[in-house]
């Protein structure tokens, strides 16, 4: 091993050599900057964090001694006459999705080096996560005011439908709102030209944690709404 | 554009350099100040958490003699001593501690990644031990339910601290969680992202492999803890019941109904398990390097113990149920968890068997470092065996909440790790103060705390087979225990105390060395890797002066045969001495 000056990192290789060849590099072990490399971590790490959540919601459901309510019919809307089941979550996900396209095209963007661009998509991806939040706070005044659902009890059957709902829902909704936030800074960084010469990996990085939030949205809406 | 690698790079990247004293020593971003802070924060807690277990000791051994002491403050006692230990002391000294002191230096990095954040991190657990303290001055006092926590006894009137206690409590932990992910992350990042040409992950020294691992364990199993803590502060202040069933309390039926107490069980234990392999692989790991350079030889298999290393981590996250077997979970689950609970002994013999040959024919110096090593080996490798009896289902079920459980623990996860962390502060001593502690004052101390902790914990394995229960404020009369066992009770009160004293010894020798010790000089192990071969004895601010360490070998180039010297650094560009010699693992 005397090429000790031999870094793999400056060879692009695939497959399964191209990932042993990262491991046995010196220096770095994945060809990306820092706080890529962190969010990464933060995200695996943060991944757990929603799993407990949502192991102990699935736990609780099956624990607990009085019936679940209906998610269609407590997730139900009155729109011009019609009873329609799930209507806004679904509105939700859909414009939640749809950010994390305007996401990824800023990203592009952010690569091919047109400032102003990316900075308004990040923007347009801020906007919708905004409106995500603001009609989770629709969803939640409904449920507080109108069916009376608090943490502690619940007038259509568990009391854990609304402590698991609020909870969780909740948390992720604080991840958006740091998102929103995050989004909001880096853009006007961007728009400010603060990047330029410092290359663009910053908007990919806020990118991870934006696709994360929606990921974990999936499955919540999956495992809440829809079981 | 292709990222370029900090160690490629032109000497672009700004120093921070430090020049008030309050940016230097207090809102410092250095690691190795940091790494100061996290250690002396430590210290400072675990003594609180010594005089705990002391006044347990004095309760135990002559009951109704103390009046301060009553069962309250007794449950009190136990609970704090056993959450300032394993958290806020072990797990900060060993990754906060010499995480960060390590990692940079050992890596060959100027600091960690983001320093900053770093910084924060320290603060933030500051302020998580500060908490802490505080519940013992709120009104009822910290809680008294058991560093477990379990539910619904905990939040339930009738436990001590059952009010602000538990809330103070549950609230620091949360607090601690993202110190230690602030902290995590820079450390894990920097290892992976930051080491200098030539450090390849094989490269590397055992301890950052140790202190690696236990840091990745923590992200994954601190997340567990977080949510349960987040549970329980809405089941006490929401009155939500995702712990507590239907609960009749002081005759009243209470408004919780339907939760489960066995989750929050599972979730605490799938964080504690994990818990105890990151304070036992950051050991692991800083023995191994203590055992290669005070016995003048490679580490016996360093491969074996590098995998060892990454698979007993992995292992720990299917085991966590072995702390249930009690609980009432399912049988089968039983079955399950002791298979993979004995799966770990496996990877833990290889690395113990390679200690041990590490010394074989070594040319052996006994000194300090050396003498806690030897004596982590004997603890580690009693506290390992009595598990095997706990990791059976049918060998628990009588041993359970006795004090062979107690006696087991202490054995394996307190006492073998602080074993290291005194090795591995008086090995690295001379690197972090530039001044040699005195020897003589380090053996005395080494044969008092390890002769002192057999006396205490071997006879607490008799006492437990005789089913002595554990966390019992007084037995009083009970036809199941002999009365032999409360003068044994006496013996170990004495044996704690002098243990507990014979710290000062420490303190004594740390004092003594910042006034009075002779410069060590920046090399005085004759040691291999880079944290000695910095240009400043102590490490100034960046580390390594204009240009970075350039690595040419493996960390454990001992008496190589034909070289010059009994040891050739890490960043010494003659011919040889790297792993392919070396390691017996290979063949």
């Amino acid at each position: 091993m005397q090429e000790a000056t031999s870094t793999g990192s400056t060879i692009e290789q695939h497959g399964h050599a191209g990932l042993v060849a990262d491991w046995a590099a010196d220096k770095q072990t994945f060809t990306m900057p820092w706080g890529k490399a962190m969010m990464w971590i933060f995200l695996l790490s943060d991944t757990f964090i929603f799993s407990c959540f949502l192991t102990g919601y699935m736990s609780v459901r099956t624990t607990t001694t009085t019936p679940w309510p209906v998610p269609s019919e407590v997730f139900a809307l009155t729109i011009a006459g019609h009873h329609i089941p799930l209507i806004l979550i679904a509105i939700m996900t859909f414009i939640l999705i749809s950010s994390s396209g305007s996401m990824a095209m800023a990203v592009n963007c952010g690569y091919r080096g047109e400032r102003k661009k990316t900075a308004l998509l990040m923007v347009i991806t801020a906007l919708f996560g905004a409106s995500f939040v603001g009609m989770q706070a629709f969803e939640w005044t409904k449920l507080i005011v109108e069916e009376g659902i608090r943490p502690w009890g619940n007038p259509l059957g568990a009391p854990q439908f609304g402590s698991s709902f609020f909870m969780i829902t909740g948390f992720h909704g604080m991840h958006v709102s740091i998102g929103v936030i995050y989004l909001l800074v880096v853009a006007f960084k961007v728009w400010r030209g603060d990047y330029v010469s410092r290359g663009y990996e910053i908007v990919e990085i806020t990118g991870l944690y934006w696709h994360f939030v929606d990921l974990v949205w999936v499955f919540i809406f999956a495992f809440f709404y829809l079981w | 554009m292709a990222f370029v690698a900090i160690a490629d790079r032109d000497h672009e990247q700004e120093h921070h350099d430090p020049h008030t004293f309050v940016s230097k020593y207090i809102w410092s971003q250095d690691h190795k100040v940091i790494a100061i802070q996290y250690g002396g924060t430590a210290v400072l807690v675990g003594l609180v958490a010594l005089v705990l277990s002391g006044m347990m000791r004095l309760q135990l051994a002559f009951p109704d003699y103390f009046s301060f002491i009553r069962p309250n403050e007794y449950y009190q006692f136990v609970t704090m001593h056993g959450m300032i230990m394993v958290i806020y002391l072990l797990t900060a000294l060993f990754l906060g501690g010499f995480g960060n002191y390590l990692i940079p230096l050992m890596c060959g990095a100027r600091d960690m990644v983001f320093p900053y954040m770093n910084m924060l991190s320290f603060w933030a657990y500051l302020v998580s031990v500060i908490i802490l303290m505080s519940s013992f001055f709120v009104p009822g006092g910290p809680t008294g339910a058991g560093w477990t926590l379990y539910p619904p006894g905990t939040i339930l009137p009738g436990t001590p601290g059952s009010d602000m206690g538990i809330l103070l409590m549950l609230l620091s932990l949360a607090v601690f969680i993202v110190a230690f992910t602030m902290g995590g992350l820079n450390y894990v990042t920097t290892v992976f992202q930051a080491r200098c040409q030539g450090m390849t992950l094989m490269r590397m020294p055992l301890s950052i492999w140790g202190i690696l691992t236990a840091t990745v364990l923590g992200l994954l199993a601190f997340p567990a803890l977080l949510v349960s803590a987040i549970m329980m502060i809405f089941d006490k202040t929401l009155g939500t019941s995702f712990f507590m069933p239907a609960v009749l309390s002081m005759g009243q039926a209470l408004d919780h109904q339907g939760g489960s107490p066995i989750l929050f069980q599972h979730l605490f234990w799938f964080f504690g398990h994990p818990e105890v392999y990151i304070v036992a692989l950051p050991a692991f790991g800083i023995v191994s390097d203590l055992l290669s350079v005070h016995a003048r030889k490679n580490i016996f298999g360093y491969r074996m113990m590098v995998w060892a290393i990454v698979g007993i981590g992995a292992l720990s996250f299917v085991v966590w149920a072995h702390h249930m077997y009690v609980s009432g979970m399912n049988p089968y689950f039983g079955f399950f968890f002791a298979t993979t609970t004995l799966i770990i002994a496996i990877p833990t013999a290889i690395k113990v068997y390679n200690w041990v040959l590490t010394l074989w024919q070594g040319n052996i110096r006994l000194n300090v470092p050396m003498l806690f090593s030897i004596g982590f080996i004997f603890t580690f490798v009693h506290g390992g065996l009595t598990g095997l009896f706990l990791g059976n289902v049918t060998v628990d079920l009588p041993l359970s909440d006795t004090y062979f459980v107690i006696g087991h623990f202490h054995m394996v996860m307190g006492v073998s790790p602080i074993m290291v962390l005194f090795g591995a502060i008086y090995h690295w001593l001379p690197k972090i103060t530039g001044k040699m502690f005195n020897e003589t004052l380090g053996k005395i101390h080494f044969w008092c705390t390890f002769l002192g902790t057999y006396a205490i914990y071997l006879p607490m394995h008799y006492l437990g087979i005789l089913g002595v229960p554990r966390r019992y404020y007084a037995y009083g009369l009970s036809d199941f225990i002999p009365a032999s066992a409360q003068s044994m009770n006496v013996g170990i009160t004495i044996a704690a105390l002098f243990v507990g004293v014979s710290q000062l010894l420490f303190i004594i020798n740390i004092i003594w060395t910042l006034t009075k010790g002779k410069p060590a000089g920046s090399n005085p192990w004759e040691a291999t890797t880079l944290e000695w071969l910095t240009p400043d004895t102590p490490p100034k601010h960046g580390n390594w002066g204009h240009n970075l360490p350039v690595v040419y070998r493996w960390a454990y180039a001992y008496s190589v045969p034909g070289a010059a010297l009994d040891y050739i650094t890490q960043t010494d560009p003659q011919k040889g001495g790297d792993i392919e010699e070396g390691d017996h693992g290979k063949h």
